[in-house]
């Protein structure tokens, strides 16, 4: 049990879970960091299932956020370590009554650190915790940012312990021990082991503390930086690392968008009164005009079709386009998607009944593979959905354009152009390479609200973004 | 823990409130009961998020009843207003009142000569006819105005729009309303707010960081025999041990709505109407429609239920020792 840390200053150990909590990425603020101040209050550090529970309901706000709280909350609030020998030094003292006085070098800081060291083997790890937790505010350890430094700042935290004078003491014994070999007796020699003894075991507890801060504080840290640069990386080059990576990233970026996105579905024209309705609504009130209605102008819900070459340049891109977009499904916009190599097919299905990934390999594997061919991909999205297209869509092309010198049929693609409210072409390529070999990006451009280079996933956010600004 | 004379005693500890809420037969987990507990001693509403049936609303329901308080319940739907949730002017009885007293207004008015006399006289009874005499309390506004403490439940917060929930938080943040022609009604006893959602739309950073967010998800297996013994009782118990691994079982399979708190009560009962004393496969695909609701769920495990009600009983019969009896 956390029972007593004997820690002084509760706050700075709530704060210092707050502040790990919001390296993990859940968001706490500072007036809910108050209102888990008086939680803990109320409830005490004493029962460790209630403080769970307690820090849970005041800073967690989703699922997600709950789940980061109680992982954080076992790293940090983690059951100090007995020590190794506890047990049977107990055994010990059953069997053999009291143990001699350990001996002492009469130097005050040292002995403190030796009966830490021995509480602490005795299963009283309460006093080098709380220790332990002061000199690493000293030394710095919660800034911890890569696994490299542990050894470093497990060894700043020692000094600032006050290992020196130990081990000044431990090699004067040494030195002496020496010079005059037995003369000292077995005084001294008991010194010099219980001087070891303790010396190693403050290295270990440091070794843990350290390790524990970099679990709380270094790794998310870390984490959250790769995936910070994982967003501006080249889709086309990732490793399977950046794609697990990416994953989250994209999640949490089409939660912002879905944030600035889903709300203001109507908007009051103030001024305009909506006669019928007040007179219905006042029909009661003897036709006197007590509630007012107001006019309102109904913002369209962002329609989407999206069309995907899946031809091996634009896979990997495909892949996030349709991940960002299923992750805005239903809360933001209407979407409908459709890839094609030759031929056009709904991939609607299979991306809302099956996982994720397993429905992308299974897209890749049915439609990717034939021969590129932008002219047929029109005329199959003319022959069976032309009726999805009309003043309230956004068309969101994804493709490089190359149609291996087949007819673009830009015929049908102006006249999509014209039905749809607007046509956004994202391109993998960048435009020193649009119209070059078999490209027929150039010829598409005139009719495109907008065509773009697409290249990283802060990229898509942002064709994201600007397609459903459009919309209210 | 702080001496407040008006804490009820079955929220003096969090025990207690354990013990309360089992006394009308709600089984509340540690982290229910904490929330409950802390949302009283910190005045703070307690958001409730998780799937359809999981005992949110019922907790209200609960917490009203155990410490015989008011329980007042607003639900919420789509382009609900102030005028449904706060208050409302009798515009009736204001019509009614100027009809009736016509003629002594006039009477009243008739002794002055000038229009700026009259109208003088008139503005004076303006304000009787917006008084609390004519106010139509809504939900929101009757929780304040209740004398011995009460349990507002929100219901669905999620159903409502976005506007809705500014309008919730002055009510939440400061347990007061404000009426323009009388002014600001605190709540003499700030009642115990709960709101639930079943998450259909993100609701919004203000309105949550204003709550305590408690989520409760599906009971696991010794929680729910104990929700199960409480609410059905006279239940056998060997069949208990089967009906609650079918049910686990069943929430794993591939189903859309997997069945909740309120379904396995339901089914309880069911099999306890029909006299059953062990599963079998002929019973659960008789009564299979009490725990699934959709049509392509039950068609889902229609062809594995045999080996499902098997695993269940074989499961049931092993781990005697996880019930604590």
């Amino acid at each position: 049990m956390a029972r007593d840390l004997g820690l002084p200053g509760i706050d700075s150990q709530l704060a210092g879970f707050v502040r790990a909590l919001r390296a993990a990425g859940a968001e706490a603020s500072v007036a809910e960091a108050i209102d888990a101040a008086r939680a803990v209050q109320l409830v005490g550090y004493a029962d460790r299932e209630t403080l769970k529970s307690s820090l849970s309901v005041a800073l967690a706000k989703s699922e997600e956020e709950k789940a980061i709280c109680d992982e954080v909350f076992e790293l940090y609030f983690r059951v100090p370590e007995r020590g190794q020998d506890a047990e049977q030094k107990a055994e010990g003292q059953g069997q053999g009554g009291d143990t001699p006085p350990a001996p002492r070098t009469g130097d005050d800081e040292v002995d403190a650190l030796l009966d830490m060291a021995e509480q602490q083997a005795a299963g009283d790890p309460g006093a080098m915790a709380a220790a332990m937790q002061r000199a690493g505010q000293k030394a710095g350890v919660d800034d911890i940012r890569f696994q490299s430094q542990t050894a470093y700042l497990t060894r700043q935290l020692l000094e600032a312990m006050g290992i020196r004078k130990l081990e000044q003491q431990q090699q004067q014994l040494e030195a002496g021990a020496e010079g005059e070999e037995g003369a000292q007796g077995s005084a001294g020699s008991a010194l010099r082991q219980t001087l070891a003894a303790a010396r190693a075991r403050l290295q270990r507890q440091a070794r843990a503390h350290v390790e524990q801060r970099f679990a709380l504080f270094g790794k998310p840290a870390t984490e959250a930086f790769m995936a910070e640069v994982a967003v501006q990386r080249p889709l086309g080059r990732m490793s399977p690392a950046d794609m697990d990576r990416m994953k989250t990233a994209v999640a949490r970026m089409a939660k912002r968008l879905a944030q600035r996105h889903s709300h203001r579905r109507r908007i009051t024209l103030r001024g305009q009164l909506d006669l019928r309705r007040t007179i219905r609504a006042n029909a009661g009130h003897d036709g006197v005009p007590v509630t007012l209605h107001f006019k309102h102008k109904r913002v369209d819900k962002p329609r989407i079709v999206a069309v995907c070459d899946v031809s091996g340049s634009v896979a990997a891109h495909v892949r996030f386009l349709l991940l960002f977009l299923y992750a805005l499904q239903g809360t933001v916009a209407d979407l409908r998607a459709f890839a094609f190599s030759n031929r056009l097919r709904d991939v609607g299905p299979p991306l809302e009944t099956l996982p994720f990934d397993d429905a992308m390999n299974l897209i890749l594997k049915e439609v990717g593979g034939g021969s590129t061919d932008y002219g047929q991909a029109w005329q199959d999205l003319y022959d069976q959905h032309w009726q999805l297209i009309d003043g309230r869509t956004t068309v969101l092309v994804l493709g490089d354009g190359r149609s291996n010198m087949t007819n673009p049929r830009l015929d049908l693609f102006g006249e999509l152009a014209a039905r749809a409210k607007r046509v956004v072409w994202l391109s993998p390529e960048g435009e020193g390479r649009w119209g070059t070999g078999d490209s027929a990006l150039l010829q598409y451009r005139p009719f495109c609200t907008h065509l773009g280079h697409a290249a990283t996933a802060a990229d898509l956010e942002r064709a994201i973004d600007e397609a459903l600004s459009a919309y209210g | 823990m702080p001496a407040d004379p008006s804490t009820p005693p079955g929220l003096a500890s969090i025990d207690a409130v354990t013990a309360t809420l089992a006394s009308v037969g709600y089984i509340a987990t540690r982290p229910i009961a904490t929330a409950v507990y802390l949302a009283h001693h910190l005045r703070k509403p307690v958001l409730i998020e998780g799937p359809a049936g999981v005992g949110k609303t019922d907790l209200a329901v609960s917490i009203a009843k155990s410490l015989q308080h008011a329980l007042i319940r607003l639900q919420c739907y789509e382009g609900l207003d102030d005028s449904r949730a706060l208050y409302e002017w009798k515009y009736g009885k204001q019509l009614l009142y100027t009809q009736i007293l016509k003629e002594k207004i006039g009477h009243l008015i008739g002794d002055s000569d000038t229009l700026e006399g009259a109208f003088g006289k008139l503005a004076g009874f303006q304000d009787l006819f917006f008084s609390r005499e004519f106010l139509q309390p809504r939900p929101l506004l009757q929780a304040m105005e209740q004398q011995g403490g009460s349990v507002l439940l929100i219901d669905e917060i999620d159903k409502s729009e976005e506007s809705f929930e500014a309008l919730l938080l002055e009510v939440l943040a400061d347990y007061q309303v404000t009426i323009p022609e009388i002014g600001t009604i605190s709540a003499q006893v700030p009642p115990l707010v709960i709101l639930t959602s079943n998450n259909t739309r993100e609701l919004g950073d203000a309105l949550k960081r204003r709550c305590l967010h408690l989520h409760i998800g599906y009971p696991d297996a010794v929680l729910e025999q104990k929700v199960l013994r409480a609410r059905v009782p006279g239940l056998p118990e060997a069949l208990l041990a089967q009906l609650v691994a079918f049910i686990q079982l069943l929430r794993v399979q591939n189903i859309r709505k997997p069945p909740s708190m309120a379904e396995s009560v339901d089914w309880a009962r069911t099999l306890l109407l029909l006299h059953a004393d062990a599963l079998d496969e002929a019973l659960v695909r008789d009564t299979l429609n009490v725990l699934l609701k959709r049509e392509t769920d039950i068609q889902e495990v229609q062809g594995t239920l045999g080996q499902l009600t098997q695993a269940a009983v074989q499961a049931a019969a092993v781990p005697a020792a996880r019930t604590p009896a």
